[in-house]
């Protein structure tokens, strides 16, 4: 047994987040997976708590209901900024907290996850199969008319998942630009707590004007219906449209450019798909694995109780965060896990998170991978890197979701 | 065999549709799960075992039927 407090257990590490090689979690991360898969870990505000980063662990922990997603103690950016944002919500715009499903937990989050996760089914998702091709058939044309070299994050990474969200929502979309900036905004943890408010504010208002908008004049979108049910209240609708414009594009925007850096870094993967497009829905779930962009781990969990975990005791308030990139790339569950093998069967990764917050949007981000890259090696079989792989910009280590900046590619 | 859902526990996140298709269904009000079959075929089992270890919520269960 090991405990926090307890003098004689492990010295408590920083979560090691700077990578040596882009694709590949830091290695210091795969010696604390293999020898101390849960082990304390320091918070940046200084909260003492816990780093789980197996696969089996971290499973356990995401589906361990004496667990909350409330009030996490974020493992990137400044404690001091991060705390000083929280609590700027909490006093000042605290209906900003309502209807968020990643702040929420039972019976709150049973009661909203079920009113919308029937838009998000894998039968509801498959019905939006044909406005994504049109979307990324278009993006396609825009490549032909812009000219090679483009870059691969603003021309096709970025609008294919915002352009699909539009769509969805019933919105027109030159309002994509209205969810784009302000999220990415937010997302950056090297800013402060001051600018950082503004764009989550921003992205809020705008949620709320959309609302108004249906409310008046309803037209048969997610939005549209939550209103017309009558189940949510204002704040929550509001609160879910602005978690739904921020979750449901930047997440597969930095998946698209991070994947197609890896596949077009190595000639014999994009040649695989060419070779085997019938392999591309596994080839993606891949990619999902071995990139795992969430690299600094799922929001952290905070114990509800003094409690005891796999034969760690866990005091109540502490947090534990699970590192998904470190379970993704565990080789008990992986044979040879740092290998990018788009043939291997990659089942359960833990890409999307697991438990009961496991991601509402992983069907639509799926089918938008898998057409973006189908179309892809359809339309630009000889698309290939500008520049050299050490040339690609990748965002800094401190953010939410890893991956490039921007991916310049010709053909 | 005998597949069983608890819905209490269900999150509706889809993964037995993904995994067996053939077996599994969602709610379309909720996304919970439906199941389209109740006994599970030796054919069907370990496509049904892979959709039972699948499950992120731990909602899934194969059973053997009760003799009596």
């Amino acid at each position: 047994m090991t405990d926090s407090t307890d003098p004689d257990g492990l010295a408590p590490i920083d979560l090691p987040i700077a990578r040596e090689c882009p694709f590949d979690p830091p290695a210091e991360l795969g010696r604390i997976r293999d020898e101390h898969p849960i082990c304390p870990l320091h918070y940046p505000d200084d909260h003492l708590g816990w780093l789980v980063s197996n696969y089996h662990l971290g499973r356990a922990l995401l589906g361990d209901s004496r667990f909350s997603v409330r009030h996490p103690h974020l493992v990137i950016g400044d404690g001091y900024q991060n705390a000083r944002l929280e609590d700027l919500v909490d006093r000042e715009h605290p209906e900003m907290r309502v209807g968020n499903l990643l702040e929420v937990d039972p019976p709150e989050h049973v009661r909203l996850r079920r009113l919308q996760a029937g838009y998000f089914t894998v039968q509801r998702v498959a019905e939006y199969r044909e406005d994504i091709e049109e979307i990324v058939s278009d993006r396609l044309d825009a490549f032909e008319a812009v000219g090679s070299p483009v870059d691969f994050v603003k021309e096709f990474a970025y609008p294919v998942p915002s352009l699909a969200l539009c769509s969805m929502l019933g919105i027109p979309a030159e309002d994509r630009e209205r969810f784009e900036r302000p999220t990415a905004e937010v997302a950056d943890f090297g800013t402060t707590a001051d600018e950082r408010i503004g764009p989550l504010r921003e992205l809020f208002d705008y949620a709320k004007r959309v609302v108004d908008r249906k409310r008046a004049r309803p037209t048969g979108d997610i939005i549209s219906e939550l209103i017309q049910g009558g189940q949510m209240t204002d704040d929550e609708i509001v609160g879910a449209t602005s978690f739904i414009f921020s979750a449901g594009h930047e997440t597969t925007a930095t998946m698209f450019g991070f994947a197609a850096f890896a596949l077009l870094s190595d000639r014999s993967r994009w040649e695989y798909l060419l070779a085997n497009p019938e392999r591309i829905d596994n080839a993606v779930e891949e990619l999902l694995r071995y990139l795992t962009i969430f690299h600094v781990g799922a929001v952290p969990r905070t114990a509800t109780e003094d409690l005891e975990f796999e034969g760690v005791r866990i005091k109540k308030g502490a947090n534990v965060t699970v590192s998904l990139a470190g379970a993704n790339r565990d080789p008990l569950q992986y044979p040879e896990p740092d290998v990018l093998d788009l043939d291997r069967d990659t089942g359960r990764h833990l890409a999307f998170g697991s438990g009961r917050h496991i991601c509402l949007g992983q069907h639509l981000a799926r089918l938008e991978l898998q057409i973006g890259f189908r179309a892809l090696t359809e339309r630009f079989p000889t698309l290939r890197l500008a520049v050299g792989t050490d040339r690609v910009p990748m965002r800094p280590f401190d953010v939410g979701a890893y991956g490039v900046d921007s991916l310049p590619v010709e053909w | 065999m005998q597949i069983m859902a608890d819905q209490d526990t269900c999150v509706g996140a889809g993964m037995c549709v993904l995994t067996a298709p053939d077996i599994f269904g969602q709610n379309e009000s909720d996304g919970r799960v439906v199941l389209l079959v109740r006994t599970i075929s030796e054919e069907a089992r370990a496509s049904a075992q892979d959709a039972v270890d699948s499950c992120p919520s731990g909602a899934l269960t194969l059973v053997e039927p009760d003799p009596s």
